[in-house]
């Protein structure tokens, strides 16, 4: 791993460059901004169980669509469109770390995008002046979420990225299987099948890799171990299939 | 015990077939130490996919390929760290500047930091790039995407450079330009350069290896590929007289197992050009020119022996009806399944 701080700096400088970084972190915080207006209007008209960030860090999946895709989607693709791939492969530097590089590096700003959301926070306390809309438990357990399951998105688009030399497809690629794992599982887990007595072990599998659920109980200050292990390992699962990929795309280049 | 030093560039049997069909079959060729190799080919020929099997970038299907005798197959990484690579077409990221990415590439290199500063004086000052040096790669012309890529590969000083089609697009200050460089880093380093320019190769490389088909059908120095593929000298005269004399006037001279092709159709004040052909590699020039005017019938205006072109042996190496069996040890030189016989009429043909 001699090379990964050279290649994530490098990784980051381009990110910085790359016209889609900025339309990402646009997009996201206006989006976000809305969001967060809709939910403070939604508590303005009638009284909420839970604080506004508990319902906003529900709405995880509407940024994720647009904004992982477009993160991720030049990371490899463009590469090998430009064919940089091929210079950057016959140097000592090993593939898995050009692999994490571009992974950590759109990692780091999805962590920093969500992070902005910060400052919503300090505009709610600033007009509402009640500690009680702003309690800190819900908020550090909606920020694990978002960090924890970035792991997984951002990884899913990075191997989105690796399959193909077209930007486009990539995203397209990467926005279908993110739709997939967010609510596929939701859809599975609703499933009538599975409520007969012999598939309540599968059920149960399903229910613990629910990420709907995973963002509820983080929001309310649960941490199921079970989650943490799922948004790690599948992450690293997925990094290792785009290394497969990236390899064995080599190989029959 | 006295050990003795692994070629740079060793292939022995590299062979590599893609879906069936058979891009790179039973090459073997080395490179010494310090050499400069060209390596020819026509487009299609297994160059590229031979030099990306060398740095590691693809495997091979079967056969041996290593780089100061690590094997390539076995520990691409460590041979990478003996290569310097400038793959064809030249990729290079539009978006950064030219010292930023040789930086960059210079850290992946695994090059000191403490010397990196100085490299990328020398590579900037050897390839003509300190005036371009901030500006961003997207906007270079052709000329100077060439020397970053030349610049990149030769960064590190590795021991085996491999550069395919360097000089495409330059224009001839450039490509000047590039064969000193070239010519500048015989003995330090062992080069295999693939390129279209044959003179440039014939100027620069201590020996070329031409591959046809997938197959290395010539590997030599030019001079013994001339003999080897074009062993007919050839002298050229334009001469005064009447055509059909000629053969006998060199007869009556002692001059032998010449043939003579007479263009009478193209000449001018009634001189017309004039091809001897021998196999005789002694200089008889002087005893054609006495033959000719010995008798009085003949008048001389030029007489001059003409060398055949890297690009006549490329071309009668390279000729489909060749059907190479298998090449000796060490690739230099080869078996054919055809007589020779009809390479002269082309090299005639070719000087005509």
């Amino acid at each position: 791993m001699r090379h990964f701080p050279t290649l994530l700096r490098h990784e980051l400088r381009t990110l910085c460059y790359a016209p889609a970084t900025y339309i990402a972190a646009f997009l996201f915080l206006i989006v976000m901004g809305s969001l967060f207006q809709w939910v403070i209007e939604t508590y303005n008209q009638s009284a909420q169980e839970t604080i506004p960030w508990v319902i906003f860090f529900q709405l995880f999946w509407l940024p994720v669509f647009f904004m992982v895709p477009l993160l991720t989607m030049r990371s490899f693709s463009e590469e090998k469109r430009q064919g940089t791939l091929e210079n950057l492969m016959t140097t000592p530097t090993g593939t898995a770390e050009i692999v994490l590089a571009k992974f950590f590096s759109a990692y780091l700003l999805y962590l920093a995008l969500w992070g902005a959301t910060i400052g919503f926070n300090h505009i709610l306390f600033h007009f509402a002046q009640d500690p009680r809309v702003v309690e800190t438990g819900p908020l550090l357990g909606g920020f694990l979420f978002c960090a924890l399951s970035g792991l997984l998105f951002i990884a899913t688009g990075i191997f989105a990225s690796t399959v193909t030399r077209s930007q486009l497809v990539a995203g397209i690629f990467s926005f279908t299987l993110l739709f997939g794992l967010i609510v596929g599982s939701r859809y599975l887990s609703e499933l009538k099948q599975l409520e007969t007595t012999y598939s309540a072990n599968l059920r149960n599998w399903i229910d613990a890799l629910q990420i709907f659920q995973h963002a509820e109980d983080l929001g309310r200050g649960v941490l199921d171990s079970r989650a943490v292990f799922f948004y790690v390992f599948s992450a690293a699962l997925m990094l290792s299939f785009s290394t497969l990929v990236i390899r064995s795309k080599v190989w029959r280049s | 015990m006295s050990t003795t030093e692994p070629p740079s560039i060793d292939v022995e049997n590299l062979v590599k077939k893609y879906a069936g069909v058979t891009a790179v079959n039973e090459v073997t060729f080395s490179v010494a130490k310090g050499e400069i190799i060209g390596f020819l080919g026509p487009n299609g020929a297994g160059k590229s996919t031979t030099m990306r099997i060398l740095t590691g970038f693809i495997p091979g299907t079967s056969g041996d390929a290593r780089i100061r005798g690590i094997d390539v197959a076995r520990h691409p990484e460590k041979v990478r760290r003996h290569i310097g690579y400038m793959p064809e077409n030249n990729p290079l990221p539009d978006d950064m500047r030219v010292i930023e990415y040789l930086k960059l590439r210079g850290r992946l290199k695994e090059i000191p930091r403490r010397r990196l500063r100085a490299r990328l004086d020398d590579v900037l000052e050897v390839c003509d790039l300190k005036r371009a040096a901030r500006r961003i790669i997207g906007t270079l012309s052709k000329g100077y995407r060439q020397r970053v890529g030349i610049a990149d590969s030769i960064l590190a000083e590795p021991e085996v450079i491999i550069m395919d089609e360097p000089t495409i697009g330059l224009d001839p200050h450039q490509i000047v330009m590039i064969r000193d460089l070239i010519a500048s880093l015989r003995g330090k380093m062992s080069i295999l350069i693939s390129s279209h320019i044959l003179p440039e190769i014939e100027m620069t490389c201590d020996r070329v290896v031409i591959i046809n088909g997938g197959r290395v059908v010539a590997a030599n120095t030019p001079a013994n590929l001339r003999r080897e593929f074009i062993p007919e000298t050839n002298y050229l005269a334009e001469v005064q007289g009447p055509p059909e004399g000629l053969a006998a006037a060199l007869a009556r001279a002692g001059i032998n197992n010449v043939s003579v092709e007479a263009d009478s159709a193209n000449g001018e004040h009634d001189f017309f050009p004039v091809t001897f052909a021998t196999n005789d590699e002694r200089e008889i020039g002087e005893r054609i020119a006495d033959a000719l005017l010995a008798g009085g019938r003949y008048r001389l205006r030029s007489l001059r022996r003409k060398e055949p072109t890297l690009e006549e042996v490329f071309m009668a190496a390279t000729r489909r009806s060749w059907d190479v069996l298998m090449p000796d040890s060490g690739g230099k030189g080869m078996r054919r399944t055809t007589d020779p016989a009809p390479r002269r009429n082309s090299a005639l043909a070719a000087t005509n």
